[in-house]
């Protein structure tokens, strides 16, 4: 015990002096400290760093966060096959805790895929060709800069964060008034028609997960009757990890020896992987007309 | 004056009998749907709005209505319209009310309703309806109040009354310009992007809420003794005939606009309703018969004659009510979700849950309605025989 004790106080003051040090060395060595402060406490502002000694988000640590200024999404569809498709739902479907329901009325799923003449329904004509007319093009919340579901949300439960432009959801304030989902013009969001956790387990399994597999205690859960959508994995990103899909995507990529079929990045850095890829490829937007800005692209 | 609602004849006590046991049957169904999620209705990811949100869209229309009798009587003087602004201040009272419960039993979260409250949110039309409808509710409920005590009284309505009064005609043109804002500024909607939706829904309140108000004046008078009024139902008759009208011809303008552009995103909607899509067709049906029931009315009313007859009166408000009501309950808030913003159909039907759940709220807002009645009518008899 008192080994143990000894050696987790070690270890702990090791961490602290290292996770000082570095900072102190970074912060001579930058020229804007408030760029500096800003990456440092992981897009949070210094108010919400404060609240946090107090309520951390689970898992936050600051200083590892993945930062960028305009989160954005390449979907390579000519990478994407149905077995990848359905690997990015899974997991995604699964870190988030998501309901698995059967009934398509009230299914609720944060990324899927769908046929063309579905994801740009203006666009299509009969001539197209088979490779494109059932490929798998995944779907999911665009993260539109300039998004109607924020603007008609009556509580502010969705909303856009400042300083990296991801569309959130606050499941525990929404009131399920749907506003937000008849203003959506990408059908991104799915309700909660049903109760998606059971009563006398609450917390423990998610009520629709077939494999019974245990919840990811890292995303919090939801009531029926909240509206939900993707969150381009807010919370990983907090962490530092890259979305899950992409995460999926990237290994199968390495394995196959393949371009990756989505890519995810900062469309303010002109460096990022999104923009070499926008220079580089022709890419499509959905229903860019409409003035929404989506910021997933899809080279076709 | 509430003391008049609890003396009544046998008939009166059935009534409300009837009408608390509808609601006790609906708040049964409001308590499953309250333990068990929205799920029990019809509605689905793809048409995430139906019955309810129809109900209360049509009733804001109604509401809103009162100012059809309202403005006449103070703006312009129509001295016989004195006789009848009490019931139609009372009919918006409980259409309003109606109103406020059907937006509650829609909620996801009704537990968490005060949120709108708690961060408030000017860019959300939502936040602007649920002040107009409030502040609509209020106003109506103070100003027939105290205009009716002032009558028992023998005396004329207080003077400070009048700015509340004035406040309220434009009030009345707000709640139904909001909410038909609720669905005109939604990008990807086409069927609901159009600039004549206000104008179109005011128009469709002037015919509905009317007619209805004239069917109510005819049942006051059968089982009253106090009598609204020959020249009163008249010129409602024919304030009826002319929203009617207005409302078909600003649909015409719609469907012009939409068939002679050809823009898919906005034609296929009307595809849906009237002509099915995809081997989908629910709806079509009911449109069509929307459509002949005004169409029928129109003609029934616009031939003075036939206007000026009673009876046949009677049955081109009953058309024009259902007519309206499918046309505008229904199909307005289902037909703008079909097809969905994938192009994909998914079909909506209330079922027997949300029906009875809906029923409830209306058999609520004619509770109100009853009661209401019975202390106006109560007073303005008593007065008339008094004097
Ligand atoms: S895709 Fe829909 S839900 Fe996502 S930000 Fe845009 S409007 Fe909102
Ligand atoms: S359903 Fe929830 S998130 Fe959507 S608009 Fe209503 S309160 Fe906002």
């Amino acid at each position: 015990m008192g080994i143990k004790r000894r050696k987790f106080l070690k270890i702990a003051g090791i961490s602290a002096l290292g996770v000082v040090a570095k900072p102190v060395r970074d912060a001579l060595a930058v020229a804007n400290p408030i760029e500096w402060l800003d990456k440092k406490l992981g897009g949070f502002t210094p108010f919400e760093t404060l609240l946090h000694l107090f309520h951390r988000p689970v898992g936050y640590k600051p200083g590892e966060a993945l930062t960028g200024e305009r989160w954005a999404m390449v979907v390579n569809v000519k990478q994407i096959d149905e077995e990848i498709a359905d690997a990015c739902m899974e997991v995604c479907h699964r870190v988030h805790n998501v309901p698995q329901i059967d009934n398509p009325r009230h299914e609720i799923k944060w990324i899927w895929h769908a046929e063309y003449k579905h994801v740009f329904p203006g666009q299509k004509h009969e001539h197209i060709g088979e490779k494109y007319k059932h490929a798998p093009f995944l779907v999911m919340c665009n993260h539109c800069e300039n998004p109607a579901c924020v603007r008609v949300c009556p509580t502010k439960a969705t909303f856009k964060r400042k300083h990296d432009g991801i569309v959130l959801m606050d499941m525990h304030r929404c009131i399920g008034c749907r506003f937000c989902m008849a203003a959506c013009p990408f059908g991104a969001r799915s309700f909660n028609w049903i109760i998606p956790w059971p009563r006398e387990r609450a917390g423990t399994i998610p009520r629709f997960r077939k494999d019974k597999e245990p919840p990811n205690p890292e995303f919090p859960t939801r009531v029926k009757g909240v509206v939900e959508k993707c969150n381009f994995c807010a919370e990983r990103l907090a962490k530092g990890q890259i979305p899950a899909c992409v995460e999926v995507c990237q290994e199968a990529a390495k394995k196959k020896g393949k371009e990756p079929a989505l890519v995810f990045g900062d469309l303010e850095d002109p460096d990022s992987e999104v923009r070499q890829l926008l220079r580089s490829h022709y890419t499509l937007r959905r229903k860019p007309e409409l003035g929404t800005n989506p910021n997933v692209y899809y080279i076709v | 004056m509430l003391e008049k609602a609890f003396v009544g004849g046998r008939k009166y006590w059935i009534l409300l009998a009837c009408l608390l046991g509808i609601m006790g049957l609906g708040f049964i169904m409001w308590l499953w749907q309250f333990r068990v999620g929205l799920g029990i209705t019809g509605m689905s990811r793809d048409v995430s709005w139906g019955f309810y949100i129809g109900q209360f869209t049509y009733l804001v229309g109604v509401a809103a209505a009162g100012v059809m009798v309202v403005l006449p009587y103070y703006l312009h003087h129509y001295k016989a319209f004195g006789r009848i602004t009490i019931l139609a201040e009372f009919m918006a009272v409980g259409a309003v009310s109606m109103c406020l419960l059907f937006i509650l039993v829609d909620l996801g979260n009704p537990v968490r309703a005060l949120n709108v409250m708690l961060h408030p949110t000017p860019t959300s039309v939502l936040f602007w309806d649920m002040i107009v409808l409030n502040g609509y509710l209020f106003l109506n409920i103070f100003i027939g109040w105290n205009v009716l005590s002032a009558e028992r009284k023998g005396s004329p309505p207080p003077n400070w009354i009048k700015p509340f009064i004035y406040l309220s005609i434009p009030w009345a043109i707000s709640i139904h310009t909001v909410t038909a804002y609720l669905y005109a500024g939604l990008p990807g909607r086409g069927f609901w992007l159009t600039a004549i939706m206000a104008p179109r829904f005011l128009a469709s309140a002037f015919c509905a809420g009317p007619a209805l108000l004239i069917l109510l004046c005819l049942i006051v008078r059968k089982t009253t003794r106090f009598d609204p009024g020959k020249e009163q139902i008249r010129t409602l008759g024919s304030i009826v005939a002319y929203a009617l009208i207005l409302n078909v011809f600003f649909f015409v303008c719609e469907l012009f606009t939409v068939f002679y552009s050809q823009i898919p995103g906005h034609m296929d909607h009307f595809r849906y309703l009237f002509f099915g899509l995809e081997g989908h067709g629910n709806l079509v049906p009911l449109m069509w018969l929307a459509f002949a029931l005004m169409t029928t009315a129109i003609i029934l009313l616009v031939i003075p004659a036939c206007r000026r007859n009673e009876g046949i009166l009677t049955v081109a408000c009953v058309l024009t009510v259902i007519g309206t009501w499918i046309d505008k309950g229904f199909g307005l808030v289902v037909g703008g979700f079909v097809p969905n913003p994938l192009h994909e159909v998914t079909e909506y039907w209330p079922t027997v849950p949300e029906a009875l759940i809906t029923l409830a709220v209306w058999a609520t807002g004619f509770l109100i309605i009853s009661v209401l009645y019975k202390v106006a009518t109560t007073v303005k008899v008593e007065v008339e025989v008094g004097g």
